[in-house]
């Protein structure tokens, strides 16, 4: 589904992405984790060609990301993107968030978005609010309507951009359990986290960063019981015991 | 000490109410013309594609350098001949009111452009990031998600500028044009009642600015509590 080699990424001189290689197969559920600055949201924005990279390859689908000639708008309508500030349209209802890319991107009637809409929203236990606006909504809500706004666009996977971290404490599980939801369902999904009870939930396999380096690659056992790398025990120290 | 003489007024109010249509007319025609090439320009000021940032830079900068007087004249002297010269109009066609609207438009859109390039500036770079996301194109993205934040936010300044932009619109004067401004000059000299047409003139200004900006300030704060 998703198949990474090699991809690098530098600002000027700072190398913020090394030779980052990995596969995602259909339904697998990767968490990436690993401390700030090590390139993980970096990461998964390449996967959907928001940033940029300078050398390696990228292939969505079949689809080459880096290639020029690629059409990267019907890409990203394909690639489901939640963000860690919800990033919802201010000035739309909720309903019209979901709705807009619905019509404008995919052509569905109106009504085809609506009733689309109108589904995920129960889905997620927010049919109530869909005339609200988002202002109007707490940040557990605005991330469950964030998420269905990327899964109305019916996408192959999803990309979860620290999905939790911009959210009160009380809030993070509202928004964890959709996400668990989805991956029981089938879901291909990655996703940057610090929530390491998600991981161990719901993860096929976890990736450690650091420095824009993929330092752990391996199943969710495997890194949680004994991770390989200095760096990575470290970090789990840390997170874990506290 | 001067004897204040009102009475020429009310004999002159239609030929002053004529006046104002021009100077209203210059005023909404220039302002909704400033918006759209001010927008395209803050557009190119933006871009990514250097020639276009580069243009909207150089004209920007040259429009905001010149005296708006200037720029009037220009359009009043020079792009007429050049236009009969260019598409064969007749000779002396009167194009005053038109070349007035076309050098407002143009010196407006320089300032508009920039209060429309912060505005675009202050939509959080998060929200086109969300709509490509989506899959909308950079110009879906634009107009569907950033632009209209944009506006929003910006209404009031945009307002402010149309404001001041009615008040230069006396500068017609300096081609004899019959805006409000010029109409009371011209009646006050016929009549011999310079002083007391330019107070009437003065004070018709100050309440339309000042109720405008009233207007303005309520609807900004409006907006804040929103």
């Amino acid at each position: 589904m998703i198949s990474m080699n090699k991809v690098s990424k530098q600002y000027g001189s700072f190398h913020v992405l090394t030779d980052c290689t990995t596969q995602v197969q259909k339904g697998e559920v990767i968490v990436v984790c690993g401390p700030s600055g090590s390139g993980k949201s970096t990461l998964i924005k390449c996967v959907n060609g928001l940033e940029p990279f300078q050398s390696g390859e990228i292939i969505v689908n079949g689809v080459s990301v880096g290639d020029p000639r690629t059409n990267l708008s019907k890409l990203r309508s394909t690639v489901g993107m939640v963000f860690q500030n919800f990033e919802l349209f201010p000035h739309m209802s909720i309903i019209d968030n979901l709705g807009i890319a619905q019509t404008k991107v995919l052509g569905r009637s109106q009504e085809q978005a609506r009733e689309k809409g109108f589904k995920l929203l129960d889905r997620v236990g927010l049919r109530e609010q869909a005339e609200k606006y988002p202002g109007q909504l707490s940040g557990g809500q605005q991330q469950r309507v964030a998420i269905a706004r990327a899964l109305a666009m019916d996408p192959i996977c999803m990309l979860f951009d620290e999905p939790t971290s911009a959210l009160d404490p009380e809030m993070v599980n509202e928004v964890l359990d959709v996400m668990t939801e989805l991956a029981q369902e089938g879901m291909t999904m990655m996703c940057v986290t610090h929530e390491m009870g998600f991981a161990k939930r719901v993860a096929s396999r976890v990736i450690f960063m650091d420095q824009g380096r993929i330092v752990e690659d391996d199943s969710k056992e495997a890194f949680f019981e004994h991770a390989r790398s200095e760096r990575a025990q470290q970090f789990l120290a840390k997170i874990l015991h506290h | 000490m001067h004897e204040f003489d009102w009475s020429s007024i009310p004999n002159a109010l239609p030929f002053l109410w004529d006046g104002m249509k021009i100077s209203l007319e210059i005023t909404v025609t220039a302002v909704i013309f400033g918006i759209v090439w001010g927008t395209l320009l803050a557009l190119m000021r933006l871009s990514s594609i250097k020639p276009l940032s580069w243009f909207a830079a150089g004209y920007v900068n040259l429009f905001r350098a010149i005296p708006l007087v200037m720029v009037l004249l220009w359009f009043f002297l020079i792009v007429p001949h050049l236009l009969e010269s260019l598409f064969g109009l007749p000779r002396g066609s009167d194009m005053r009111l038109s070349s007035a609207i076309a050098g407002f438009a143009l010196f407006e859109a320089a300032y508009y452009s920039e209060i429309i390039r912060a505005g675009i500036q202050s939509v959080p770079k998060g929200q086109m990031a969300a709509a490509s996301a989506l899959g909308m194109t950079y110009g879906q993205s634009m107009r569907l998600v950033v632009l209209p934040q944009a506006f929003r936010n910006m209404v009031p300044l945009l307002l402010t500028q149309g404001i001041i932009l009615f008040q230069d619109t006396s500068l017609v004067y300096v081609s004899a044009l019959a805006d409000f401004f010029g109409a009371a000059y011209k009646v006050g000299d016929r009549d011999g009642r310079l002083v007391e047409l330019l107070l009437f003139a003065g004070a018709v200004y100050f309440v339309i600015c000042f109720t405008a900006s009233r207007i303005v300030r309520y609807y900004q704060n409006k907006l804040k509590t929103a």
